[in-house]
């Protein structure tokens, strides 16, 4: 079996501390792959994996409308692969998304994490915080969770397993093959998730 | 996980509270510099009115600045140039998703609490604005929010970080719609940066201590600066980028976005201009791509522009010697 080929979409948001927090979660697994900047359709085509990173989903959705990417990840998820959506996303990932103070947003989704997510849901940056939190679901009890600007998940349809929680919100979620959280892994030096999604790939692959 | 270069824990921007059973940390630099790590690859565009950042936004904005004048007005109004109003900034925060971000005077410390306390997203000390304090920058770790800073050079750049700015902005000459002078100053930088990662690599850390005093910085973040061979926050470039062209050369010099003042709402096609430069930004690596972008705006309508020779005004000198 040939390496398993990660990639990290690369429109706009922190694609780098993506990459590298993947290539170091092959290293650690020892496990033989490639992770790269993914922003064509032809260069989504041929990936095992997709991270989409954090940044503004407004303009991660927007731009990766105009060149086809969006429907190239779409049918991407449809037969299975796995993805991995942080902060800005996840948002990209789910069906609905509203923002907390100006409500319903028309903005260009994945449609297909069926949760209703609530951005900025802890306010605006002053108030992005730090706080450990667990993933006991997936094996991980503490966590470095950094959250910037982060959204939270207000209501969850029944395919989709809740993963962690702060303070009764819904920060973390898996459904089938997708990951989502409202928080930063890629920030913090703690590989566990990335790891969590590489061996999701490859139990795939 | 980002550089932590020049980083001062347990200062007064630092908050810690419990929430619920959870204890929390606000005002961290992983925050405030991830923050910025959240906006690469991205535009963030001046802006003075609802309507503009409306247009912003739905153009692809990843961040708005809110100013009382765009740059170019300020140059040509003169007198004393201040924060804006703050129930424009407010009315605006109402009325747009993505961050909002405004502009203090240099060493203004108080415009800047206030700007914290309407609860912007990133505060610009910037350059634009009338110096309030040529000799001293604000004290940027006592604050939670966090700042961007524009700089000329490598020591200016790593003098602001120190200081507690979590992002850098290459200055050029704002409001004269022209990029000369924001290519020579990250052409600088990066000459700089080449500079001291050959000395690093070399293990010459005698050199190493006569630039840190030539620059006027630590011994300590100029090591890791060099051992990045970047700097090690977030670096835009703004000041006089007009057309998409302007913003996919920017990025080809390494910079990790834009900041575009006067060069869209100057122009007679705001809305396209506002659009085809984030295309550029964000597919600045495809010549055709970049062409298509160009190919929406009408060189008739950019800003006019300004030879950045003989001002009378060079705001890009204010506070840099400090």
């Amino acid at each position: 079996m040939s390496g398993i080929s990660i990639g990290v979409l690369a429109v706009q948001g922190d694609v780098a501390e993506n990459i590298m927090a993947t290539k170091m979660a092959l290293e650690e697994l020892g496990l033989e792959g490639i992770v790269s900047e993914v922003k064509t359709p032809e260069q989504i085509s041929d990936i095992d994996g997709l991270i989409i990173p954090g940044g503004e989903s407004t303009v991660i959705g927007t731009l990766s409308m105009v060149n086809g990417s969006l429907k190239k990840i779409k049918e991407k998820i449809a037969s299975g692969m796995p993805v991995f959506g942080i902060c800005a996303g996840m948002i990209m990932l789910s069906k609905k998304a509203k923002d907390r103070v100006l409500g319903e947003m028309d903005q260009p989704l994945l449609d297909f994490l069926d949760v209703k997510i609530e951005r900025n849901a802890f306010g605006r940056q002053k108030d992005s915080f730090e706080s450990v939190i667990s993933i006991d679901k997936i094996g991980i009890s503490k966590f470095p969770g950094v959250f910037i600007r982060a959204p939270s998940i207000l209501e969850t349809g029944k395919d989709v397993e809740i993963l962690s929680k702060f303070n009764e919100k819904i920060i973390a979620v898996k459904q089938g093959n997708v990951l989502g959280t409202s928080f930063h892994p890629e920030l913090t030096g703690d590989l566990s998730l990335h790891k969590y999604f590489v061996n999701l790939i490859k139990a795939k692959h | 996980m980002i550089p932590l270069s020049g980083d001062i824990g347990n200062t007064k921007g630092v908050v810690r509270e419990n929430v619920g059973s959870f204890g929390t940390t606000r005002g961290t630099s992983t925050l405030k510099r991830g923050f910025a790590h959240m906006l690469k690859n991205g535009v963030v565009m001046d802006v003075t009115t609802v309507e503009q950042a409306q247009i912003a936004e739905e153009a692809g904005a990843v961040a708005v600045m809110v100013l009382d004048k765009l740059p170019s007005d300020v140059r040509k109004a003169g007198g004393v140039a201040r924060t804006a109003s703050i129930r424009i900034i407010q009315e605006i925060m109402d009325s747009v998703t993505i961050p909002v971000m405004a502009k203090c005077r240099i060493g203004h410390v108080y415009e800047a609490m206030v700007l914290q306390e309407t609860n912007v997203d990133m505060i610009d000390e910037s350059e634009v604005l009338t110096p309030a304090d040529e000799n001293h920058h604000i004290w940027k770790w006592d604050f939670t929010t966090p700042f961007v800073n524009g700089a000329r050079n490598l020591g200016e750049a790593l003098r602001r970080i120190e200081e507690g700015a979590a992002m850098i902005r290459t200055k050029g000459e704002p409001g004269t719609g022209n990029v000369a002078e924001a290519v020579i100053h990250i052409k600088n930088v990066n000459t700089e940066l080449r500079r001291i990662k050959s000395i690093y690599d070399a293990g010459d850390e005698q050199d190493l201590i006569s630039v840190a005093r030539e620059l006027k910085v630590s011994y300590s973040i100029l090591e890791e600066t060099a051992s990045l061979g970047r700097l090690p926050v977030v670096n835009f470039a703004a000041g006089g980028i007009s057309t998409p062209a302007d913003a996919a050369y920017l990025m080809t010099l390494g910079c990790d976005g834009v900041f575009v003042g006067s060069g869209i709402f100057k122009a007679d096609d705001a809305k396209e201009r506002a659009q085809a430069i984030v295309l550029a930004t964000t597919f600045w690596e495809d010549p055709d791509k970049v062409k298509e972008a160009q190919k929406m705006i009408d060189e008739r309508q950019s800003m006019l522009g300004l030879d950045t020779k003989n001002l009378d005004l060079r705001m890009q000198e204010r506070g840099s010697t400090a």
